[in-house]
């Protein structure tokens, strides 16, 4: 732990550097009021008056922290306004996407890493599948969906699910292909069947690997659902949240939304993280 | 599982009796004649023709199976070819024989008509979207991330705190600041760098940092017995040893900058650029031209990658990864 104290200083040097940017940002907001009233001010007015802009450039921390406190606690989960009730329209997609992504990634890996025709033919189309910016066609996706009558939660995880089948798939390629030759060629003393190799060397050996690409999937897969949420609009979620935030300029609601966002993001990739670490030490496996 | 066999065998010799041994080879047939059969059962009277399709789609698996059996400098590209064309085959087929809607799914010849027809509006969107914000913003992003690393590894203490936090940036969405960017540079391609310089930096800070950590003690130690300065050891020991690192952190950004700079067009842009042409298209119902400008999407994509491996080859042709 003994990384805390440079983790706390970045932190607060990133806030000071957050408070200062507020601060130049809307000052000039600040002095335009100021000269249209004719009055003089120094910077001793203008700093206190940046702090609690209604449409700041750049709102400062306290204003965020403020705006998804009165959004979370002080709102009803149930009410459109709250932050939970969008939050949870993202994560249940982002969830269900991730399953499926995963599900896929898994099935893909073990069919590459088993037949030597699909390894040479699919393997190159997967990676050539990810240079398509497929996130920047996602409200397209969710278009064509939708007029084939899939839409909502269905058609957002299909998003996540495409995107976050990839990390998978080539990190589980690569886990199950971990084992060397000395414990392959052990389990063949053995005389063990294709299934024992696959269930008693190769999974195991993976499951490093797997949790390394899953935090990498669930974090790429909250993103594929928040922009699947751009083009339905009202239907809420982080995203709906952020393009009411620009279409009506409240620039405090794209920014809670987005550090809401953020923390999700955080808090489901600490969870894989805990996962991992109770699962790797049972196994014997954690450095 | 068959791993351990020699694959020098002559196409010929590969029988159907050694492919119906693999349980991979049965199950997959199994698969196909189930697919047939599913077909046969769901499709409308008049469209149950198009379950022969199957027929090719088996018949070119198995020559990739057999094909796939071979060492050889070719067997690299070809098997995957055949894959791709028997995909495109098969889509252009299923969706014309079918008569699925425009809307839907539009056939590769018509996204090649939509490609070739509108050239001049696909190659002004292309300027404007990838010469203008993406390679700009890429170039700043992944500039300023490299210094940066340059800059505090000198010292340890913000390393640490560093690290763990770019970890952690790199994993949230951040396309979201997107409708921020738009708000403070305005409409044209600046936001979209701003987005793209940010999306790019973290990715970039982080596998930099690592990368220069990536030479052993031994021979760090041994610049020391030569007395060489602190430049001296960065520049001819610790970067090239970094470069590794860095081309994973280039190549990851590429993607990464393509897709932050049509989604932020999304928020507000001129009236140019391939978001900007992506949801127009849409709400036009026009897929085929929007499938236009997702092949050029992909295909600068593809190229972008393809550039900086290219570049990675050659600077890092020291690397285990790049011998053969």
């Amino acid at each position: 732990m003994r990384s805390i104290l440079p983790i706390a200083t970045v932190c607060i040097a990133i806030m000071a550097i957050w408070y200062v940017g507020a601060v130049f940002l809307n000052a000039q907001w600040e002095r335009d009021q100021a000269e249209r009233a004719g009055v003089e001010i120094g910077w001793a007015e203008i700093i206190p008056a940046t702090m609690v802009q209604e449409r700041p450039v750049l709102p400062a921390p306290h204003q965020v922290a403020g705006e998804i406190w009165k959004t979370t606690v002080e709102k009803r989960i149930t009410s459109k306004r709250s932050l939970v009730y969008h939050g949870w329209i993202t994560l249940s997609a982002t969830l269900l996407g991730f399953a499926m992504g995963g599900a896929l990634g898994i099935a893909l890996a073990v069919g590459i890493v088993h037949n030597r025709a699909m390894d040479l033919s699919v393997m190159p189309w997967i990676i050539a599948s990810q240079t398509v910016p497929i996130l920047a066609v996602a409200p397209m996706i969710i278009v064509v969906l939708y007029n084939i009558g899939i839409s909502g939660l269905i058609a957002k995880a299909s998003i996540s699910a495409y995107l976050s089948f990839f990390p998978v798939a080539v990190g589980m390629v690569k886990g199950l292909r971990s084992p060397d030759r000395m414990q392959l060629d052990l389990m063949r003393t053995y005389n063990a069947s294709a299934w024992d190799v696959f269930w008693k060397l190769r999974w195991p050996s993976s499951l490093p690997y797997l949790f390394t690409s899953l935090k990498i999937a669930i974090a790429i897969a909250l993103v594929g659902a928040i922009i699947g949420e751009l083009p339905t609009g009202a239907q809420g979620g982080f995203g709906s949240r952020m393009l009411n935030g620009s279409y009506y300029g409240q620039v405090l609601i794209i920014w809670s939304a987005l550090i809401g966002a953020a923390i999700c993001a955080g808090l489901m990739v600490g969870v894989i993280g805990v996962v991992q670490r109770i699962t790797l030490s049972r196994m014997g496996l954690a450095r | 599982m068959k791993q351990t066999e020699p694959r020098t065998v002559a196409l010929r010799s590969v029988r159907w009796a050694t492919l119906w041994g693999q349980l991979e080879f049965r199950l997959f047939l199994l698969a196909g004649v189930a697919v047939i059969v599913g077909a046969l059962m769901l499709l409308p009277e008049d469209k149950k023709i198009v379950a022969v399709l199957a027929l090719p789609w088996l018949i070119a698996w198995r020559f990739n199976m057999a094909l796939s059996l071979l060492e050889g400098p070719g067997i690299k590209y070809v098997v995957p070819t055949i894959f791709g064309v028997t995909l495109l085959f098969l889509w252009e087929r299923l969706v014309t024989d079918l008569e699925v809607p425009l809307v839907i799914l539009p056939a590769p010849s018509a996204i090649w008509g939509a490609l070739t027809t509108n050239l001049p509006i696909l190659w002004v969107d292309f300027v404007q979207t990838v010469l203008k914000s993406v390679i700009p913003g890429y170039i700043m992003g992944c500039g300023a991330a490299f210094l940066t690393a340059i800059a505090i590894d000198r010292l340890p203490f913000l390393q640490r705190g560093l690290l763990p936090i770019g970890n952690l940036a790199a994993a949230l969405p951040i396309v979201g600041i997107a409708p921020i960017m738009v708000m403070w540079f305005g409409f044209d391609w600046q936001s979209k760098a701003a987005v793209v310089v940010v999306m790019c930096f973290f990715p970039m800070l982080v596998n930099t940092m690592e990368g220069l950590q990536a030479s052993e003690n031994m021979q760090r130690d041994l610049m020391r017995t030569y007395a060489a300065s602190y430049w001296q050891t960065l520049l001819k020991l610790r970067l090239p040893a970094a470069f590794p690192f860095v081309f994973n952190g280039l190549k990851l950004c590429t993607t990464l900058a393509l897709i932050g700079a049509i989604v932020a067009e999304f928020f507000g842009t001129p009236i140019v650029g391939m978001g900007f042409r992506i949801s127009t298209e849409i709400g036009r119902m026009a897929l085929d031209m929007v499938w236009a400008e997702i092949t050029v999407a992909a295909l600068s994509g593809s190229l972008f990658y393809g550039l900086i491996s290219l570049i990675e080859r050659s600077v890092t042709f020291w690397h285990p990864s790049q011998r053969s």
